[in-house]
């Protein structure tokens, strides 16, 4: 058990740490790198979690494709930086405590809850793994899937449809 | 496996910075990837849940989510490129307008 709450902590810290440098740093390619970062410790977190598939579509879906998608599009904008606009003074404060607001609310919802899932469940072996995943996403959630490729059509016309020059 | 709490907790605290990344940032593109950390600090939540509980739909919306995630990133990146050729600038704050 200390085992297991010394490996969280350490993790977790490495998932905020990275979080906030994203949020904090000036250049957007370092952002999108600290990004990465954050996306591979939520996998081992999902690894912890007994979530194998996820937690390699995790790396392969978002830290591999849609992070090159990203460095892709902020090298080819040259939008490393963006200048100092001069913003309202009032901005950064309010958001802050926004922010704070937000943290203490799902924070009172949680312990108001806090008993929900605490008994724990024992799983089988084979949770979790590509075999499961794959017999439940093709047998209950069969139309949801379909969807989704619905979806990642749209998607993808729109992209070409949006990104296309204007000449005839 | 720790209670289920923690890592709730911790799904919290990487919701509050990517809400707080689209607050806070001007620049269009890191607003997007504070976007997918709150989009991926829900996806813990559903992970945990699903050990918590021993359900495996969890795991399936997170799939689920994933997808709409990709669909999103190549959407909004592509409305990013299309305001870059017109605008020349993707200063969050110099997009006022509607038209283009």
């Amino acid at each position: 058990m200390t085992g297991n709450l010394i490996l969280f902590i350490i993790l977790a810290g490495v998932a905020v740490g990275s979080a906030l440098a994203m949020m904090f740093s000036r250049n957007a390619i370092y952002a999108a790198l600290f990004l990465i970062l954050n996306f591979i410790t939520v996998a081992l977190f999902y690894l912890i979690l007994d979530a194998p598939f996820i937690a390699i579509s995790q790396v392969t879906v978002y830290a591999g494709a849609i992070m090159v998608l990203f460095l892709f599009v902020i090298m080819l904008l040259g939008a490393e930086q963006t200048g100092r606009t001069p913003s309202r003074w009032w901005y950064q404060p309010v958001s802050l405590f926004l922010g704070v607001v937000l943290l203490v609310e799902i924070a009172i919802i949680l312990f108001s809850q806090s008993g929900v899932g605490s008994a724990s469940v024992e799983v089988p072996s084979t949770f979790g793994s590509p075999l499961a995943i794959g017999e439940l996403l093709f047998t209950r959630y069969l139309l949801p899937f379909e969807a989704t490729s619905i979806l990642l059509l749209a998607a993808m016309v729109g992209a070409i449809v949006m990104t296309r020059g204007e000449k005839k | 496996m720790l209670p289920v709490i923690y890592y709730i907790g911790l799904s919290a605290v990487l919701f509050t910075i990517g809400a707080l990344g689209v607050l806070i940032r001007h620049n269009p593109i890191v607003i997007f990837m504070s976007v997918e950390l709150m989009l991926n600090s829900a996806n813990l939540a559903f992970v945990a849940y699903a050990r918590a509980f021993g359900e495996l739909s969890g795991q399936i919306f997170v799939f689920f989510v994933m997808t709409v995630a990709a669909a999103e990133v190549a959407v909004g990146l592509a409305l990013i490129v299309a305001i870059f050729r017109s605008k020349h600038s993707i200063d969050i704050d110099q997009m006022n307008t509607l038209k283009g």
